[in-house]
């Protein structure tokens, strides 16, 4: 094998590749890795766990699942997602008003499903890497019954959380569709599916 | 006899060769559904229906039967259905499942107090089912259209053919006399009543409080039963693109 040279040219152009990649992500905490991810599911699990561990009533703990959901979840993302189509003639206050009603609705809807498995718990059980996020697959324990899948997808660039699977079911495409039709049901107003949405979940 | 089963045979493969097949295009987020109209007037009706048993029957059960039966009953319902998981693992080629599936009857039928107890799972041999509509789907059939059946709700149409053979591929049926044959199907029964007044919150949040509980459910079924088939994530066409998604103003 011959001895690699190590050229100014490759030198420069190894840099400038180097800049340019942190130049398109700015300020972003980037999961560059599996095991970030990885890791980053197994902190969110910990959390999650300790909630349903904890015994509270079910009005403490949608508190905490959202307080979990802000800390971990790539929320704009998840809204946007949610929206769907419909995101492109909404304004920005009806965009940022979406996001906050949606994280609160999310919180309850997910809390007191969460809240069913109390005595169980969330086993990590590996990673993979699908396009543009890693796939983090877990089991979710329980006393008596058949185990069953959770599946985590955190985004390389965001480093978040942004999709969870249950048994396959995808939470984006079911919220998509649930939103959708919250919106069919007021002819497309957004502003009253969002009223909707803050006493729906 | 053998008549009748010629004929039968020759219906489940006229069903399954009628399986419709969405065309380019015209299955968005995998869901291929021409038969909406009536899919939807069947979902109305079983929502009713669930309305009333939940209330009546479910809540009952749930009540008034201890945990303990209760979990006796789900177990004799899976004994009981487990020749059947045989039956098709073999069909599909899968010796080995099936295999773990014949020493879990033994053991459950025998140590087990005739499949009451499940001492199979604390053995590390857990319950693994299946049905004639996988055992299709592993011959390579398509899916088919989405269907909602009256009674016993979502299903595709590779799903409700392989439902119907299921009526005959449990062993135990030919051999068990005829009153007891029913204990199985009636443990059945029970164990979903069951599950369903168990998971109380999860199916009303579905089936009463979304906005449109037909939809939802179609897409909570389909994504659920193509996850037990083993549809992996990435061939799967509803994977969601993080950087797809225009987040700008949310």
């Amino acid at each position: 094998m011959k001895p690699m040279h190590f050229s100014r040219r490759s030198f420069t152009l190894g840099a400038a590749a180097a800049l340019l990649s942190t130049a398109a992500l700015p300020g972003a905490a980037l999961a560059a890795t599996a095991a970030q991810a990885e890791a980053l599911v197994g902190k969110l699990v910990s959390d999650i766990n300790k909630v349903i561990g904890s015994g509270k009533s079910e009005g403490a703990m949608i508190k905490d699942f959202e307080r979990i959901f802000k800390k971990y979840a790539d929320l704009p993302t998840i809204a946007a997602s949610a929206l769907g189509v419909d995101g492109r003639r909404a304004t920005s206050a009806q965009k940022k008003a979406f996001t906050n009603a949606f994280t609160g609705y999310i919180s309850r809807k997910y809390g007191k499903r969460f809240r069913e498995f109390i005595g169980g718990e969330i086993r990590v059980d590996g990673s993979k890497s699908v396009k543009n996020a890693f796939q983090v697959n877990g089991t979710m324990i329980l006393r008596n019954e058949a185990p069953f899948d959770v599946t985590f997808f955190v985004g390389k660039k965001s480093g978040k959380f942004y999709n969870l699977y249950l048994e396959g079911v995808n939470m984006l495409l079911t919220e998509r569709t649930e939103i959708g039709a919250m919106l069919d049901k007021r002819r497309g107003d957004i502003d009253a599916m969002i009223a909707d949405l803050k006493k729906a979940g | 006899m053998r008549k009748a089963r010629v004929i039968f045979v020759g219906l489940l493969l006229t069903a399954l060769a009628a399986c419709s097949v969405p065309g380019p295009g015209g299955a968005p987020d995998g869901i291929h559904d021409p038969y909406e109209a009536t899919n939807r007037k069947v979902h109305n009706f079983n929502r009713r229906l669930d309305k009333g048993s939940v209330n009546g029957a479910g809540a009952f059960y749930v009540n008034a039967v201890p945990e303990g039966v209760q979990r006796n009953i789900s177990n004799f319902a899976d004994t009981y259905a487990t020749p059947s998981y045989v039956v098709n693992q073999v069909l599909q080629g899968r010796p080995g499942r099936a295999t773990k599936n014949t020493l879990r009857f033994v053991i459950n039928a025998t140590l087990g107090f005739g499949g009451l107890a499940d001492v199979a799972s604390d053995l590390g041999l857990t319950e693994d089912d299946t049905d004639f509509g996988e055992t299709l789907h592993v011959w390579g059939a398509p899916e088919g259209a989405y269907q909602e059946l009256p009674l016993l709700g979502p299903s595709t149409e590779r799903d409700t053919a392989g439902r119907v053979v299921d009526l005959f591929t449990n062993p135990l049926s030919r051999i068990i006399p005829s009153p007891e044959r029913y204990s199985g199907s009636v443990a059945t029964y029970l164990d979903k009543l069951g599950d369903r007044a168990k998971y109380a919150s999860t199916v009303d949040s579905i089936l009463h409080d979304s906005a449109d509980s037909y939809a939802q459910l179609r897409l909570i079924y389909l994504q659920n039963r193509r996850h037990e088939l083993g549809y992996g994530t990435d061939e799967d066409s509803s994977f969601v693109d993080p950087d797809a998604i225009d987040t700008e103003g949310f």
